[in-house]
């Protein structure tokens, strides 16, 4: 909450919302239930309270002001949207304050609605594609674009600092705008979007005086080459973090090394791959104030005198917490790091193609490591490292390395994880990519390690048995979820039945992002998670047997979502139609090469993806995706600009 | 209840067939792809007892045992599954994405199809639904879960077909990975050979696409090529340059050009002037070629004259 300073006026006001809260919340819900928030959760610390009735009355003795200065310390977005909810004055306040909307799917809402009711944004931040385009399984084409958003806020919202999108089409004439109509903008963080160029970039820099991030993650970049980075402005920039590793071509060196002669605010900085070892020396010299860098390719020959100047450099970066990047590095180099292990909160190896005994020299010498990202090359012993060295570990990702991805040379097995989770007392997040597993292990980290947040095990063999005893990994999740009380995020594989989703149904209670590929038996299986799981979010299918029966039923549990995803499962063309009559407020999209017109009602669609939504049926679907109607008349409709 | 012989979107056709399989203990059903237990003994595994198959819809022909790797099946296997049957709708489609899939860097533009497989050894679900002799292709050369080959790699599998999206590791890194592969093998490094990506706009699309120029090697390969991306689009005669190589379009060549068609196609070069295209050699177009723009004819008409007098001024 807010800043030490302040926590006096925080608890007041925390408990003054909850007294309110509690009492007045009853009366006015039900009475104004059309607002945009969808999430109902009550404030994490709710006292239970009896009042008297005369406390009901004191929200009207409160004017505008305070209550906008009591709202001005409520941080979280969720606790925000509760408080919404309250009343129409409450409402109003609390839209009037809001300076950072999130919108977790940006067809759930226009782009209009969102710019008018927060006259205050600041930051917008929003999600396009189903996470399951990450994996390819979203067509190109499908949407997710940024344009009429940017179109929105460049009319209303002209100061606009910051904008976050992840999974999104963002084109040149989208940065063009945003660098023309923000004055102030500061912020741009791009996760996984496509569709820009680096002439696109170039815009931003040039224009934004006032850039302060600029950040492409894993995005997908139409390169026209290194010119972009030219276009900042000549004079120092306010630039605080940069990020280019997702980008091919080269940058010119010299633009390189001026710019961040000119950038004193500099914090993080990730090169892409194009840029040498033998060059890395000198940009490290003009910014040693980093605390992030991500370096380019590690693989270069040096001279022995080139070594001694890099590994002096790279010793200067006294402030240096997270380092990334070492595309392609050579076993030879690691040495040069060690400066920089015993203050290291944050590793990603995860491009590092370094085998296990360079490994373990390197990461037995990073005691203060909170996260990990590492490929399977590490093996169980390097994990054994890990769980003796790294005991303040709080993340680990162990990616699969084989030219296949999943096909393994490497002894990494469930004993890395279990090591590591016996050794590791703060670890909470873990994303794993294994062969192969057993219900033991599974049960041996749950015992261990009780705090996990998210659990993502990827056994890799789809259908995979615990390969002691032969037996569905049921027991093993089921540990899991009933041990680890905090799960937010799970991620299941190998051989499962439904009991399996029994259990998570049941247990999962804080449980918000589940994601299931291969597994299961009959409907059951989504009947479980539908009727259990109260706090679920974004439930992800693919491949599973089962749909209409479970969908139809629990229906109504899909308007408490953000979002359904089901692909290669036996979800009936007619049973969509149903589903969309029935829920209103829900975007029912059939993702399918052929027309569900022209199939009999019981033939399966090849993906659904159901979200809710107040903005209707959205209108740039492309000519693969349908939204059912809600009509039965209309049937099937297709509204699609071109 | 659905039964597990209806699942099956993906087929997995892991290594090795011979006998890769450990022999499981009684009483579990594993299942492949098709959620078909192992339908009978096969090598030596000991699974015969779990036989649960009683799919009506797999012919006999499903149960044969073959040895030897999937890839190299019976052709009656390649032609059944042919791609193009079950996508009429988009028949070219697979062109335009299989070539960006050769660039390791532009990699992620997904067909349709795309996203259904990789490669061909693909069951379409639908045609589950709708053929009962879908099951023809499988062979039992697909142990499940397969877990014998982890640490026992002697054999990997020279076609084997990869389910789309699994495991689930984001296409950059495995892009990166590849790549990273890719690199450690590289000797020539030849410069020229690097993909060229050049952005296509056209007007009223709502987003640009880009194409690798150096994958084609005349006009008429990059016509028919952003043809099927933009399908209004028609480039038409400019194609009759390229495999000359050296003619200079003609002044009624370009009029026929700009007269005939609704759109046309125009390109920025190295000093920012708008040229049609079709006007210079493609080795030439290569090099100066900057953007591409797909306008209307009408917009366009100005360009011409310019075109001629600039590739006069050149000359």
């Amino acid at each position: 909450m807010g800043a030490s300073s302040t926590l006096l006026m925080v608890s007041h006001g925390h408990c003054l919302l909850c007294l309110l809260f509690s009492v007045v919340r009853f009366i006015y819900i039900k009475t104004f239930n059309s607002f945009d928030s969808f999430r109902i959760k009550s404030l994490p610390s709710l006292p239970s309270l009896s009042l008297s009735p005369s406390l009901v009355l004191m929200d009207r003795r409160f004017p505008f002001k305070v209550l906008e200065h009591i709202f001005s310390f409520v941080d979280s977005n969720e606790d925000r949207n509760s408080v919404s909810l309250v009343c129409k004055s409450w409402f109003e306040t609390e839209r009037r304050t809001r300076k950072r909307v999130f919108v977790g799917n940006c067809y759930a809402v226009s782009p209009l609605k969102v710019a008018r009711r927060f006259p205050k944004m600041r930051s917008l931040t929003l999600k396009g594609k189903p996470h399951f385009a990450d994996y390819n399984l979203v067509p190109d084409g499908w949407g997710g674009y940024a344009w009429p958003w940017i179109e929105a806020m460049a009319a209303r919202r002209p100061f606009l600092e910051e904008i976050r999108l992840k999974r999104m089409v963002v084109t040149d004439e989208c940065l063009e705008k945003i660098a023309a109509s923000f004055r102030d903008f500061k912020t741009l963080v791009l996760t996984s979007c496509e569709g820009f160029s680096t002439d696109g970039i170039a815009a931003i820099a040039s224009t934004c005086r006032k850039l302060r991030d600029l950040e492409l993650r894993e995005c997908i970049v139409d390169d026209l080459g290194g010119d972009w980075l030219s276009y900042f402005p000549e004079t120092s920039t306010s630039l605080v973090s940069l990020d280019f590793s997702c980008l091919d071509s080269e940058v010119k060196l010299s633009d390189l090394e001026r710019l961040l002669s000119r950038s004193p605010n500099l914090k993080s900085l990730k090169l892409n791959r194009s840029v040498t070892l033998d060059v890395l020396e000198s940009l490290l010299r003009r910014a040693p104030q980093l605390v992030e860098l991500g370096t380019g390719s590690f693989s270069d020959e040096l001279d022995p005198e080139e070594i001694a100047k890099l590994t002096k450099a790279l010793s200067e970066l006294k402030q240096l917490k997270s380092l990334s990047g070492l595309w392609d590095l050579l076993p030879e180099y690691i040495p040069l790091l060690y400066s920089l292990c015993p203050r290291l909160t944050s590793l990603n190896l995860s491009y590092a193609t370094v085998q296990m005994p360079d490994l373990i020299d390197l990461l037995s010498r990073c005691s203060k490591l909170q996260k990990l990202w590492v490929m399977d090359l590490i093996e169980d012993k390097g994990l054994k490292t890990v769980a003796l060295c790294c005991k303040e570990l709080r993340e680990l990702r162990v990616f699969p390395s084989g030219a296949d991805l999943d096909e393994t040379d490497v002894t990494l097995t469930e004993q890395g994880l279990v090591s590591v989770s016996e050794g590791c007392p703060k670890l909470e997040s873990v994303l794993y990519f294994c062969v192969q597993f057993t219900n033991a292990a599974l049960v041996s980290i749950a015992k261990n390690r009780p705090n996990f947040r998210c659990f993502r095990l990827c056994v890799m063999e789809p259908f995979a048995p615990d390969y002691r005893t032969q037996q569905p990994l049921d027991e093993g999740f089921k540990a899991i979820v009933e041990r680890c009380k905090d799960l937010r995020r799970l991620s299941v594989s190998g051989l499962l039945t439904d009991k399996a989703f029994e259990y998570i149904g049941v247990h999962a209670k804080k449980l918000r992002m589940l994601s299931i590929a291969f597994a299961g038996d009959s409907d059951l299986m989504l009947h479980h998670l539908l009727s259990g799981c109260q706090s679920l979010k974004k439930l992800e299918i693919r491949d599973c047997p089962f749909g209409d029966t479970a969908l139809l039923e629990n229906a109504a549990k899909l308007e408490t979502m953000r979002s359904l995803w089901m692909s290669s499962c036996f979800v009936s063309f007619g049973a969509c139609k149903q589903l969309s009559q029935k829920m209103p407020r829900l975007n029912v999209e059939v993702i399918d090469e052929h027309p569900p017109k022209t199939r009999p009602d019981s033939s399966p669609v090849e993906r659904i993806y159901i979200y809710r939504t107040v903005a209707g049926p959205r209108l740039d679907t492309p000519e693969f995706v349908w939204t059912i109607h809600k009509s039965p008349e209309v049937g099937v409709s297709r509204l699609s600009i071109r | 209840m659905l039964s597990e012989e209806e699942l099956q979107s993906n087929v997995s056709v892991a290594s090795s067939p011979t006998s890769n399989c450990i022999s499981k203990g009684g009483g579990l059903k594993v299942h492949n792809y098709f959620g078909l237990s192992d339908s009978s003994s096969v090598e030596s595994s000991t699974l015969s007892g779990n036989v649960e198959d009683d799919k009506a819809t797999i012919s006999l022909k499903a149960t044969e045992l073959t040895l030897g790797l999937p890839g190299s099946q019976s052709p009656a296997r390649e032609t059944e599954l042919d791609e193009k049957p079950f996508f009429p709708l988009l028949p070219t489609k697979d062109e335009i994405f299989s070539s960006s899939q050769k660039n390791i860097a532009s990699g992620n533009k997904r067909g349709f199809s795309d996203t259904m497989y990789t490669e061909k050894n693909w069951m379409f679900p639908e045609a589950v639904a709708t053929q009962s002799v879908v099951n023809k292709e499988v062979t039992q050369n697909i142990p499940k879960g397969q877990l014998g080959t982890l640490n026992n790699s002697s054999s990997p599998p020279a076609a084997k077909a990869q389910i789309v999206g699994w495991p689930p590791v984001r296409s950059y890194r495995k892009n990166t990975l590849a790549t990273t592969c890719k690199n450690s093998d590289e000797v020539d490094g030849k410069p020229g050979s690097a993909a060229l990506f050049v952005k296509v706009s056209m007007d009223g699309a709502p987003y640009l696409r880009k194409v690798d120029l150096r994958s084609y090697t005349n006009y008429g390969e990059l016509s028919s090529a952003l043809e099927k991306m933009f399908t209004t689009f028609t480039l038409g005669q400019c194609g009759s340059n390229g495999a000359a190589g050296k003619d200079m379009l003609s002044e009624t060549k370009l009029k026929n050009l700009l007269n005939g068609k609704d759109y046309v196609l125009t390109y920025e070069d190295k000093d920012g002037d708008w040229m049609l295209v079709g006007d210079v050699p493609w080795e030439m177009f290569i090099d100066v070629c900057k953007k591409l723009k797909i306008m209307k004819g009408a917009d366009a008409i100005g360009l011409a004259p310019r075109a001629m007098e600039k590739s006069k001024m050149r000359a």
